[in-house]
């Protein structure tokens, strides 16, 4: 599937966003969240927690680099911000966030090319004038493919917004 | 009673002991901030290598500087969360093995709890109901406390936390790491001409600072050519927008719920503009424990499970880290 690209004006509307993703994230899952500062990926990321039913607004992990929380499934919010050389990165044992009952989401991912799994959602922000904020969904692999679908689709049909998408 | 307390649960190897929960006869504190600045903050692998290396050590020279030995021990706390799960089982397993060895009670602190505690460590007792402002690295909770052991979250940080909010900033305008202290020396005596957004989020306690980040971040890429001078002066408006928050917000919560005093805890309370402006703004009583006390150090988790000890049944060997532990 190609990408397609989605406009937020607001953070609540970036959350709103992440709470239909985190409606339809299956265990494994792996999205990799890439934009500068103040792009609004842990926005996104409070969106997918409360969408998998998580109760408490996910921080940054910026200082703490991982952190868990429970809901439907578990999500692991990994944040590389601080992590300059790929070797810190291969020393956090990222294999261990990988598991069947978590989803795991990774801020600053580019900093991770390379050594992170192929399979995966990228997702880009990107900081427009104002409050706008430009979230690309590039899939990679077939369940990528059909969750991008399902995340479009969703939109589509939400009654309470008008998504703005390209 | 003395207790033998351990704190591991970041980047700092602490071992204490401190006598009825008050009178510190120890406390040992062996930084990684060394050897974490090159990467801007803690890396998870190399702090628990590091809590191995040093945790035997600290504990000798623990015990050497109080002058007691283990007999003089009656029991022994230990960080078991929030925290790094790598360095919260140097810690606890350690904390295990002594207690075993020794046959002594086991108490598994509250990393959160036990930063309000350093406020127990004075001559001047603390007076409850109080409310606690945490705020540090990885946390700026808003808790009130009614009694030992009775805590209720009233809010948290929605993003950054405070103290992660002064290093990325520091990052931002190319200050060193820690944030914290590196925008408090560059904002020494500077009165700033610049001013960054404050988030209120009104009508309820939480706290947000990622706009403030993202704020600076706009204002130091649309400054062409940051000299000296504009850097002290975005740094000063960066801390003025923080602390500002942090002390009207917990100061309005304070009266709403009429406690008797208002106590700081976490590395930011060491904040000396935080520290200042809550002693010229508040109407009740402020305590701030001295900046050594305000970081990770065992000292508060062994007056913490002083209390523990005193109302309910101490934690056998089945102790576990819990790196997620919530708090109130």
């Amino acid at each position: 599937m190609a990408h397609s690209t989605v406009t937020t004006h607001s953070p609540e509307q970036t959350r709103r966003l992440g709470r239909f993703i985190g409606g339809l994230a299956q265990g494994n899952d792996l999205y990799l969240l890439k934009g500068n500062l103040g792009t609004g990926k842990t926005h996104l990321v409070q969106g997918i927690a409360f969408g998998l039913g998580i109760r408490e607004y996910a921080c940054s992990p910026s200082f703490m680099i991982a952190r868990e929380y429970r809901g439907r499934l578990a999500l692991y919010h990994l944040d590389l911000y601080r992590l300059d050389h790929i070797e810190e990165i291969t020393d956090l044992g990222l294999d261990e966030y990988f598991r069947a009952d978590a989803v795991c989401a990774i801020e600053w991912a580019e900093k991770g090319s390379g050594v992170l799994p192929q399979d995966n959602l990228t997702i880009e922000l990107e900081h427009l004038p104002g409050d706008v904020r430009e979230i690309t969904f590039l899939p990679h692999g077939i369940r990528y493919d059909n969750l991008a679908k399902a995340i479009l689709n969703a939109l589509a049909q939400d009654r309470e917004m008008t998504w703005k998408l390209a | 009673m003395n207790i033998l307390g351990i704190e591991t649960s970041c980047d700092e190897t602490s071992v204490a002991i401190v006598r009825d929960g008050k009178d510190i006869l120890s406390n040992v504190i062996a930084s990684q901030v060394e050897v974490h600045a090159r990467y801007g903050g803690i890396v998870p692998e190399v702090a628990s290598r590091q809590h191995l290396l040093t945790m035997v050590p600290v504990a000798e020279k623990a015990l050497a500087d109080a002058g007691t030995g283990l007999e003089q021990i009656d029991a022994v706390a230990v960080t078991m969360g929030p925290g790094l799960a790598g360095s919260l089982i140097v810690g606890v397993s350690f904390a295990k093995s002594v207690a075993m060895a020794v046959g002594l009670p086991l108490v598994g602190v509250n990393h959160l709890e036990g930063h309000i505690y350093a406020n127990w460590l004075s001559s001047v007792q603390p007076e409850l109901p109080c409310l606690c402002l945490i705020v540090s690295g990885g946390h700026s909770d808003m808790i009130l406390m009614e009694g030992h052991g009775r805590f209720r979250k009233l809010g948290g940080t929605r993003d950054d936390a405070a103290g992660e909010a002064f290093d990325k900033g520091a990052r931002i305008l190319g200050l060193p790491y820690p944030g914290g202290p590196a925008i408090q020396n560059a904002t020494r005596g500077v009165t700033t001409s610049l001013s960054l957004p404050r988030a209120w989020l009104k009508d309820n306690d939480d706290f947000s600072f990622s706009g403030v980040k993202t704020a600076l971040l706009h204002m130091a890429e649309e400054k062409a050519a940051p000299d000296e001078q504009w850097v002290k002066e975005a740094a000063a408006a960066f801390q003025d927008a923080i602390v500002e928050v942090l002390v009207i917000k917990t100061i309005r919560a304070a009266r709403r719920l009429s406690v008797r005093q208002v106590l700081l805890a976490g590395g930011v309370a060491s904040n000396s503009a935080l520290r200042d402006r809550f002693a010229a703004d508040s109407p009740l009583p402020v305590l701030i424990p001295p900046p050594v006390l305000c970081t990770d150090n065992a000292a508060m988790i062994a007056s913490c499970a002083f209390y523990h000890l005193g109302s309910g049944n101490p934690d056998n060997s089945n102790l576990d880290v819990m790196p997620g532990l919530a708090f109130g």
